[in-house]
């Protein structure tokens, strides 16, 4: 399975990744109940951002910082499974993230990680949310549409308002190359209802938003 | 990359091992490997690009641009610059990330006495 989308020939020409702002339903709910409790307890699996640490602590709610795709590169998670392919050992990658007692947090933000994360810890990984989450807690996760394609744009998520997310273009450089060989992720797969439906039927309720920018955001009641 | 901040600070090449525990008066910057405790209370410890720091951290400021693997405590900053790596809880006033720093762990920030918190930075 490709992680990158292929390297052309074309001369890679540095560029200021992108950054688009897009209003979220899923985040609109969430932010009633950061805005009607103190205290609660945020995990942000998206890559370090300083706007969403300053979104949550300074309406007194705890953050934490775990950027699991990033952490899923690890070249020393890599093991061959029984057809001799190169896959992440799902076993270790929990050993080492999301360590975390039960029913730690009340939201857990997933962005768009489970698109973009290799097949075999998609599973795994929500089943150990569903254990870390209380109960009652939500978490929001973004899926992609069919009509999004392969190569539609990994991005990473600022929470700029309630409502309001900014999005910018993630690249990471492949284990073992230099930082200026940085690609960005390419979209695994598309789940359709029935798909995210089983991934989360350990959950209590989910609700799904439809976007226009070929976006499902899937707000899921622990 | 950022030039090795030397002046008027301690000062740990890169080729430096240290296990135990490290305090001071003095601004200290860690370029290489040090394993255990710092405690600089008052001063600023900067983690290099080639440091390799497995301890839990206190000082009033603190900058990393390499690995740190453990608890920081700031009471005044903390700055990830955007190769930082860090693993573990960071607790302080306020803190600056850069684009492509990672952070595992929960971030604290404390409110400054007698003022509204104004904590995180990119």
């Amino acid at each position: 399975m490709k992680f990158f989308r292929s390297s052309s020939n074309q001369t890679a020409i540095p560029t200021v990744p992108r950054k688009l702002s897009r209003r979220s339903s899923g985040m609109g709910e969430i932010s009633r109940l950061l805005n009607s409790q103190e205290g609660l307890c945020v995990l942000d699996m998206g890559a370090t951002s300083a706007n969403n640490i300053r979104f949550f602590t300074g309406q007194g709610h705890k953050n934490y910082s775990e950027d699991l795709l990033r952490s899923s590169l690890d070249p020393a998670l890599r093991i061959q499974d029984s057809t001799g392919n190169s896959v992440v050992d799902s076993k270790k990658f929990l050993d080492e993230n999301l360590a975390y007692p039960n029913a730690q947090f009340d939201v857990v933000l997933c962005w768009n990680l489970p698109d973009y994360m290799e097949e075999g810890l998609v599973k795994p990984t929500i089943d150990r949310l569903w254990s870390v989450m209380k109960p009652g807690g939500f978490l929001l996760a973004f899926f992609h549409t069919r009509d999004a394609g392969p190569d539609s744009t990994c991005y990473r998520y600022h929470v700029t308002g309630t409502d309001m997310l900014e999005m910018q273009e993630v690249k990471f450089a492949p284990p073992g190359r230099p930082a200026s060989e940085k690609q960005s992720p390419r979209l695994q797969r598309v789940f359709n209802n029935r798909h995210i439906e089983n991934l989360f039927r350990d959950f209590a309720s989910i609700k799904f938003f439809l976007a226009r920018d070929a976006i499902r955001e899937v707000l899921v009641v622990r | 990359m950022d030039a090795p901040q030397t002046s008027d600070g301690a000062h740990i090449g890169k080729s430096v091992v240290i296990k135990g525990e490290l305090s001071g008066s003095e601004d200290l910057y860690v370029d290489g490997n040090v394993e255990g405790n710092i405690e600089l209370r008052n001063h600023s410890l900067t983690v290099g690009p080639n440091g390799n720091v497995k301890a839990n951290v206190s000082a009033k400021s603190v900058v990393i641009q390499g690995k740190l693997d453990g608890s920081v405590n700031a009471s005044e900053r903390v700055e990830l610059r955007k190769s930082a790596v860090v693993t573990g809880d960071v607790t302080t006033q306020r803190i600056a990330i850069e684009e492509g720093a990672f952070l595992k762990g929960k971030i604290d920030i404390q409110k400054e006495a007698g003022k509204a918190a104004a904590p995180a930075s990119s």
